[in-house]
């Protein structure tokens, strides 16, 4: 039973080119560029499939953000001081449709029967901003810019590139509608996120 | 055909196996490429800072892929996963915790392993490639922590990750489309999860695993740099030269170079050192109780705590301190330089003093990511305002795992719905969104936070409790603050009948006022005081007569049960139960309570200012419930 391997005690002979000896090193680089087109081409489609996928989300705006209600105008004190109210609306993350979803929050600040309205993300990096304890200023808990209760900026050493972003506001009846968008942060101009 | 051993020799089957499994593999000579590697100038204790670093990647390799197979990366169901590995499954808290703090270990043993391979030199010529291969393993750590922080989707991972993602979309040119490819869309989502999640467990590894058989191969090509500082810069080509310019014992000053093995001498002085890293770890896991986790992500809840993970604090620290306009400076320019210079050591390295130069420049850049984690720490320390949202994360995280504990376990809609349908945590939000700018709770806002402005209505801790009614009909409080004294009932008939008649009780009037009380405070039900209830039922049934006694006379105004004589205060049929308070919140105006003498109270549910849920939590809450 005592077979001798047969493997490998023989060396592989590889012979280099075969045919003519002349047209053998021009034949190797034909075939070393075939070799090479072939494989490029053989993962075209799922580099490019991959890759599409995965800029998928490029292509999709969310669109010109809607007005949505916020709050009732009398649910906000009229005391010029801004109050922070959840933007409960539809959103659909990939898969999923959420109905009525607390999607982010505004700071809604009522000067008789005119409602300013301030989105709480901070524009240097994306922070909820909080309004300082005795409610004279917003400061940003992360890096601690720092806005007046308009949502400007109120100290140069700020690193906020931009004032707070106020949104647009119609009231309707008792209602106060929002549009409600985000911004791009870290810019001195407001862009919305697409 | 397997070789068949022969009948009774046994003893050489196994030898005889191993050498058909090499003959067929070459196993051994791998084997021995791996092992037998010559170090000249022996085995030394300096020379592990590498392998524990391959030791701290395996142990990564090992716990990531067991958290892989329980995790689930979707915005309904990661902390929802990670909540079930850590809280219920067995070993799980052990096996995040290893995970969690191995990753600490990693960028503790990484920044070793770099000092130790700029003071040795070893970046220099003909390893200049090996060291590049380094510094990109470096870059993908970093990134591997950066993605993982965010996959147990709660509040700290959450918000902490905006921050990161934000500061790259002031990346010339690409910055949004680079976020949005990263976030996977404008809104931070499932597919920021399932992106995450594939560059974590999957590009990021995968490029690591390249790198560093790249970077061990390059490294067992050039062998062990055995130049210490001193023999390089006296020109010395080894490093045994100092030995012997240092060697304290004559005797001992070897003439020639003692040569040690990887294999087992070095590879012992490894094996014990990623032992002891081991240890610390497991040391870390025991104590800490296991790898944090915050509150479910929500993008309307305000986190203040938002930080990222230590090793990125000077790099937040370091964003404090570029004003408007000039973030791009700090967020990636003097980053990228200072990687650039770097990566440019093993040319500086050349010129004469250049080692010098790379040495203190890596030793200030250390010293700087240094003293900037000391700063954020020093300044969050300091600041009240973190402190308390810091416990009020911590408070957060555990309630949301206390109610994930309970009976109705954690909805398919994920755990979020728990807190935001618990009392114990709306109850005090709303509170001091809603409540606070004319009520008190305890002299503070219900988050416990300062009053902005002196309350002008009642403090409503404990309210319809019996301390809250005993206080109320007390002749020295009810007319302060704490009571009707903001208000404008402050001069009415109740505060009056409460500082003269009730003044004027005797023993047996005030002894038949305390089972008044006790009745009153029945009629709420209060969760907290059903036991004094039921104890005291023959007390609360002469207090329910006594309330429209001639003595006390609470019916003179007040409806009790159907009896009335003149309708002007809030009607006291089951005071502060649950749909009396929630009545009262919605409409204070409506006849049964106030009528038209309400002052000041807004009626929170016709204007809509709370919804009905909200009311139902915040009365949940004032009663103590949940």
């Amino acid at each position: 039973m005592n077979r001798k391997p047969q493997v490998a005690d023989e060396p592989l002979v590889v012979e280099e080119g075969s045919g003519e000896p002349g047209s053998a090193p021009r034949r190797g680089f034909l075939a070393g560029i075939g070799a090479a087109a072939a494989a490029g081409l053989a993962l075209v489609a799922p580099l490019w499939s991959g890759v599409r996928v995965a800029l998928d989300p490029l292509g999709r705006s969310s669109g010109e953000a809607d007005l949505i209600p916020v709050a009732k105008l009398a649910a906000i004190p009229d005391d010029g001081v801004p109050h922070k109210f959840r933007v409960v609306t539809d959103r659909v993350d990939a898969w999923n449709t959420h109905r009525q979803l607390p999607v982010g929050a505004v700071y809604l600040r009522r000067s008789g029967d005119s409602v300013e309205a301030l989105n709480v993300v901070c524009p240097h990096a994306g922070c909820f901003v909080n309004i300082a304890a005795d409610r004279s200023r917003f400061v940003c808990p992360c890096h601690k810019s720092s806005f007046d209760l308009s949502g400007a900026v109120n100290d140069p050493a700020s690193p906020s590139p931009r004032d707070m972003d106020t949104l647009d506001v119609e009231i309707r009846g008792d209602d106060v509608w929002v549009r409600f968008q985000n911004f791009l942060p870290g810019r001195a101009e407001k862009e919305p996120v697409a | 055909m397997t070789p068949q051993p022969p009948p009774g020799d046994s003893a050489l089957f196994i030898p005889r196996l191993l050498d058909w499994l090499d003959h067929r593999t070459g196993y051994r000579r791998l084997l021995r490429l791996a092992l037998v590697e010559s170090i000249p100038g022996g085995a030394k204790w300096r020379y592990v800072w590498g392998s524990t670093l391959t030791f701290a990647i395996v142990v990564q390799f090992i716990t990531g892929i067991a958290l892989w197979a329980a995790y689930s990366p979707n915005a309904q169901g990661a902390w929802e996963s990670v909540y079930y590995i850590e809280n219920v499954m067995a070993g799980g808290s052990m096996l995040r915790g290893i995970h969690h703090y191995m990753a600490h270990a990693t960028m503790v043993l990484l920044v070793l392993h770099l000092m130790q391979v700029v003071v040795a030199g070893a970046y220099k010529a003909p390893r200049e490639v090996n060291f590049w291969f380094g510094i990109a393993l470096l870059h993908l750590v970093l990134g591997l922590s950066l993605t993982g922080y965010l996959l147990p989707w709660d509040q700290k991972g959450y918000w902490a990750t905006k921050v990161a993602t934000s500061i790259a979309t002031i990346t010339p040119v690409v910055g949004p489309a680079l976020q949005e490819v990263l976030v996977g869309g404008a809104d931070y989502g499932h597919l920021t999860l399932t992106r995450f999640f594939a560059l974590h467990a999957g590009v990021l590894p995968g490029a690591l695993i390249a790198l560093i058989a790249a970077h061990v191969f390059l490294f067992r090509r050039h062998g062990v740099t055995t130049g210490g500082l001193r023999a390089q810069m006296d020109g010395g080509g080894h490093g045994d030269a100092e030995k012997g310019e240092e060697g304290g014992d004559p005797d001992a000053a070897p003439a020639r170079v003692r040569t040690g093995q990887f294999w087992p001498d070095q590879a012992l002085r490894d094996a014990v050192a990623c032992l002891a890293v081991m240890a610390a770890v497991l040391y870390l896991v025991i104590r800490s109780g296991g790898a944090p986790l915050g509150a479910p992500a929500d993008a309307a809840e305000p986190y203040a705590a938002a930080r990222p993970e230590w090793y990125f604090m000077f790099l937040f620290q370091w964003l404090k301190y570029f004003p408007a306009g000039t973030e791009i400076i700090g967020a990636l320019v003097i980053p990228g330089v200072v990687v650039t210079l770097v990566a440019l050591m093993p040319f500086a390295g050349k010129w004469r003093l250049g080692h010098r130069f790379n040495v203190g420049f890596t030793g200030a850049v250390l010293a700087g990511i240094g003293l900037l984690t000391w700063q954020a720490y020093a300044q969050d320390r300091a600041d009240p305002d973190f402190v308390a949202a810091q416990e009020a994360a911590e408070a957060d995280a555990a309630r949301v795992v206390e109610l994930a504990a309970g009976p109705d376990g954690i909805p398919p809609s994920g755990a979020l719905t728990l807190l935001r349908n618990d009392p114990l945590t709306q109850g005090p939000r709303l509170f001091a969104d809603r409540c606070a700018s004319c009520h008190s709770y305890d002299g503070h806002d219900g988050l416990g936070g300062e009053l902005a402005e002196a309350p002008t209505a009642a403090d409503l801790a404990g309210f319809a409790s019996r301390e809250w009614l005993t206080g109320l009909l007390d002749p020295q409080r009810v007319a302060t603050p704490e009571y009707f004294g903001g208000t404008a009932f402050a001069r009415g008939r109740m505060v009056r009948m409460v500082q003269s008649r009730i003044a004027g009780l005797d023993d047996a009037g005030r002894a038949d006022l305390a089972k008044v009380v006790k009745a009153l405070s029945a009629e709420a039900a209060l969760p907290y005081q059903a036991e004094a209830d039921e104890a005291e039922r023959g007390e609360i049934a002469e207090g329910a007569e006594l309330l429209s006694a001639v003595g006390i006379g609470c019916t003179e105004c007040h409806e009790w049960h159907g009896t009335v004589e003149r309708s002007l205060g809030p009607v006291l049929t089951a005071f502060g139960s649950r749909e009396w308070l929630e009545a009262f919140i919605r409409d204070a105006s409506h006849p049964r309570f106030y009528g038209e003498r309400n002052d000041r109270m807004p009626a929170f549910g016709p204007d809509e200012i709370l919804s009905e849920v909200e009311v139902g939590l915040l009365v949940g809450w004032l009663r103590g419930e949940g």
